[in-house]
């Protein structure tokens, strides 16, 4: 009956409005969300790689800061003296090795990237709700890339206040040199990134709260929708937080305000003109954005995670209203922990126990999912593909990277693990690690609908195991030299004598590191092969059940060659009794399985 | 309903254009719309920007009151010519209002007249804090100079540059008003009229937040 009246809408006619067949329009300027996906996939990708060379330059220092390298001197000049790394240099490294892979690899990839792929194919809509502005999107981000770049190339280096650019380092310009204009440039490139994300935040919110076809619910949509939804949500709420606090710090920098900077700086010799503004206003407005952010990185990936793995158990997700629960009590969470990065700033210890208690309540909507999962898995026939296992991944990380966070959680534990490389452990496991995970599995999951041909299954189990055994072995001993006091941000650890001996477990760790880049160039080859040469895909390949997977891959200009379909089910009714198939998608009207009201 | 359809493409570049004119309306707004927690998809659109730029004086704010608390706040007095820009402003969302409710009324004429005077209003209001900081400047303080006048000119120097963009919006809306792009009856100011409201009352609690509380 619905699907009749739906049918009557007359929307045939809407596909006849063909795409632009100019390629610049077409694949350039284009205002089409697959498009804009693909440009951000591959945009990010970039960044990844060269994020990911500053991270092996950081670890070949660690591992052998004695040693020098004449040949690598040459490539960067201005970084090396007689093949020996400067300090200064090092601290550009860890600054945009961390700034690049935060904002422009992993908000970028996961939300710019598959949000704009999955939210209107999974919702059932045609585009995305305002498509000009989905173009001006990234149009604003890759300025914004090439601003952040651009700042290697200036006399003075980029910006090496670390990434969270806490003043008065990042706020007086002749504090060190990566505080000239390379912060200048990264605070210009922030606002252009933020400009940009809030423009994608403002489409993903409005498409699916209207744009969403007939029959699909909030409670029908698949957690992948669900994630995207929360986190167009903490990015228009907290990236305000610091698009306010860098323009404070740009009118501190070059127009002589005191906002952040206290008085009595004295700088080689040279008293500082500022006085009365407050380094910790800077930590609370960053740390506002900065915690949320760290979910705008995750929540898409347990999103994936859940959709991949009820597809490759052939069961329906375990508890899903708890899962898009929990999702929405992290979100919720979020917003109220940004204290936890503060332990050690001298805050008051009944405020510092009050985020310690908010922060340890994470663990419990975290705990809930990772029991569903683990609910999904229990006694399925599990189909290993490539997307299964980096589902599992995921969820391997976020447990082992999840309960390290238990511990910092902890104030007076943190007091302790502050800024030690424990704390380095942590966050590339949980926030880097699960977000990686998942963009490798969102890959390997939609590239069908990504570029309408399969991936290589074998290539890719290669890329993954070699990926996850180097990803643990990179990250876990980092716990262990932390708990023994290693800071993070040393450029040479070993001139202190209680740090000597952890040098051979820097080396382990580094050439681990460098095994985990050189694993990636598997994926290099596996993606861009594929792209272009892998096997046609057919509309279904999976034998999933969402919308996305309903129209041909990849799915043509306005998503669906006919009528958009309606939507009678979950996306989660696989394996139900007495159906034809082992699955029955979402746009099948069939009285069974969720359809049949249960 | 139809009213909203019809606004769709005066969107402000800020919020995109919407869907392209020439497309039919289902291109994009597919569904019958009863998912539409907040009704119109481009209102939905402008209501959360408004809640994105809600927070960035949030943050704004916090820090005000965080900076207020150091030893060398020297509190500065207000240039009266602040309080009569604020009764321009207030009266341009009234003339603004009026423009609609002749619209409502099919009365065409007497809608570009309150949207000019719309117009005018907001342009006096800029040019009245480009005049307030001259003032200012006149009398020595100037951004650096202490940091509630750092905040003073921060503060309003964004609200002018949000308002400046309200300007260039209701222009462009004013323009296709004169194009008869509209069909009679539409409340072609609906949109416009909101953002614009909203800057006024962002206005309104600048000032007490700077000069009152």
């Amino acid at each position: 009956m619905a699907h009749e009246a739906h049918a009557e809408t007359g929307h045939a006619e809407a596909h006849a409005h063909a795409a632009p067949q100019a390629f610049i329009w077409r694949y350039i300027f284009s205002k089409d969300h697959k498009v804009i996906a693909v440009q951000y996939y591959l945009t990010a990708m970039f960044m990844a790689v060269i994020a990911g060379l500053l991270a092996m330059t950081i670890r070949l220092q660690l591992a052998w800061p004695e040693k020098t390298w004449p040949q690598l001197g040459k490539v960067l000049s201005s970084g090396f003296s007689d093949g020996v790394m400067n300090p200064e240099f090092y601290a550009m490294l860890f600054t945009m090795h961390g700034t690049i892979m935060v904002f422009f690899v992993l908000s970028t990839a996961p939300v710019s990237g598959f949000g704009n792929l999955l939210i209107p194919l999974q919702a059932g809509a045609r585009d995305m709700a305002f498509p000009f502005l989905n173009g001006l999107s990234f149009w604003t981000f890759l300025p914004g890339c090439v601003v952040i770049l651009a700042s290697f190339f200036v006399g003075s280096g980029a910006a090496a206040a670390g990434w969270t650019s806490y003043p008065p380092l990042s706020a007086l310009q002749s504090a060190i040199p990566g505080s000239q204009m390379g912060q200048t440039l990264w605070i210009i490139g922030m606002v252009f990134f933020i400009a940009s994300f809030t423009m994608g935040g403002l489409n993903f919110l409005t498409t699916i709260l209207n744009l969403r076809t007939k029959g699909l619910s909030l409670m029908r949509m698949p957690l992948t929708l669900w994630s995207m939804f929360l986190v167009a949500i903490l990015g228009l709420l907290a990236f305000p937080a610091l698009t306010a606090a860098s323009l404070m710090l740009l009118f501190d920098r070059h127009f002589g305000t005191s906002f952040f900077v206290p008085a009595g700086v004295v700088l080689s010799g040279a008293p500082q003109a500022h006085a009365g503004g407050s380094p910790l206003l800077w930590q609370h407005l960053f740390w506002f954005l900065g915690h949320p952010e760290v979910y705008i990185l995750m929540l898409p990936a347990l999103g994936f995670t859940s959709d991949i793995i009820a597809a490759f158990c052939r069961k329906p997700i375990f508890g899903y209203k708890a899962m898009a629960g929990a999702m929405c009590a992290i979100a919720f969470l979020s917003f109220v922990v940004w204290g936890h990065h503060m332990f050690v700033s001298g805050m008051s210890p009944y405020l510092g126990m009050a985020f310690a208690v908010g922060t340890i309540l994470i663990a419990v909507p975290s705990a809930v999912k990772v029991f569903n999962w683990l609910a999904t898995l229990w006694r399925s026939r599990i189909i290993y593909k490539t997307p299964m296992l980096w589902a599992m991944g995921v969820v391997s990380l976020f447990i082992s990277g999840g309960l390290s966070g238990v511990f910092l959680g902890q104030g007076a534990l943190d007091i302790h693990l502050h800024d030690t490389y424990f704390v380095v452990a942590h966050f590339h496991l949980i926030m880097a690690g699960a977000a990686l995970f998942g963009v490798f599995g969102a890959t390997t999951f939609w590239f069908p609908k990504m570029f309408g041909r399969l991936m290589n299954d074998s290539l890719g189990k290669i890329h993954f195991w070699f990926t996850f055994l180097a990803y643990y072995s990179t990250f876990f001993p980092m716990h262990y030299i932390g708990f023994a006091g290693h800071s993070r941000r040393l450029y040479d650890p070993y001139q202190y004598a209680f740090l000597k001996d952890l040098q051979p477990i820097n080396q382990l760790i580094t050439i681990s590191a460098f095994v985990l880049g050189a694993s990636q160039i598997l994926f290099f080859i596996n993606f861009f092969w594929s792209a272009f040469k892998g096997p046609k895909a057919s509309d279904n390949p999976w034998d999933a059940n969402g919308l996305e997977w309903s129209t041909p891959s990849p799915p043509p200009h306005g998503n669906w060659p006919g009528d958009i379909p309606a939507v009678y089910r979950w996306p989660y009714d696989y394996s139900v009794p007495g159906a034809p198939k082992d699955h029955v998608m979402q746009h099948d009207p069939s009285p069974i399985g969720d359809a049949a009201g249960h | 309903m139809t009213a909203g359809v019809l606004e769709r493409p005066t969107l402000p570049k800020v919020l995109g254009d919407g869907p392209p004119p020439g497309l039919p309306p289902s291109f994009s707004d597919d569904g019958d719309g009863s998912h539409g927690l907040f009704g119109d998809t481009a209102r939905l659109g402008l209501l959360a920007f408004m809640g994105t730029v809600s927070m960035l004086f949030i943050g704004f704010t916090s820090a005000y009151i965080v900076r207020r608390a150091s030893a060398d706040w020297r509190p500065l007095r207000a240039p009266g010519l602040l309080w009569a820009n604020t009764a321009l402003l207030l009266a341009s969302s009234a003339t603004l209002e009026t423009a609609r409710r002749r619209l409502r009324s099919s009365d065409l004429r007497g809608a570009q007249v309150f949207v000019a005077a719309t117009g005018l209003l907001g342009l006096l209001f800029v040019a009245g804090q480009v005049g307030a900081w001259r003032i200012l400047g006149s009398q020595g303080v100037f951004l650096a100079s202490n940091p509630h006048s750092s905040f003073f000119y921060m503060l309003t120097g964004i609200h002018a540059i949000h308002l400046l963009g309200g300007l260039i919006w209701f222009t462009a809306v004013a323009v296709r008003m004169r194009q008869m792009a509209y069909a009679p009856g539409t409340d072609a100011l609906g949109l416009v009229a909101l953002f614009w409201h909203f800057l006024s009352a962002l206005w309104v609690y600048l000032l007490y937040l700077l000069f009152v509380m």
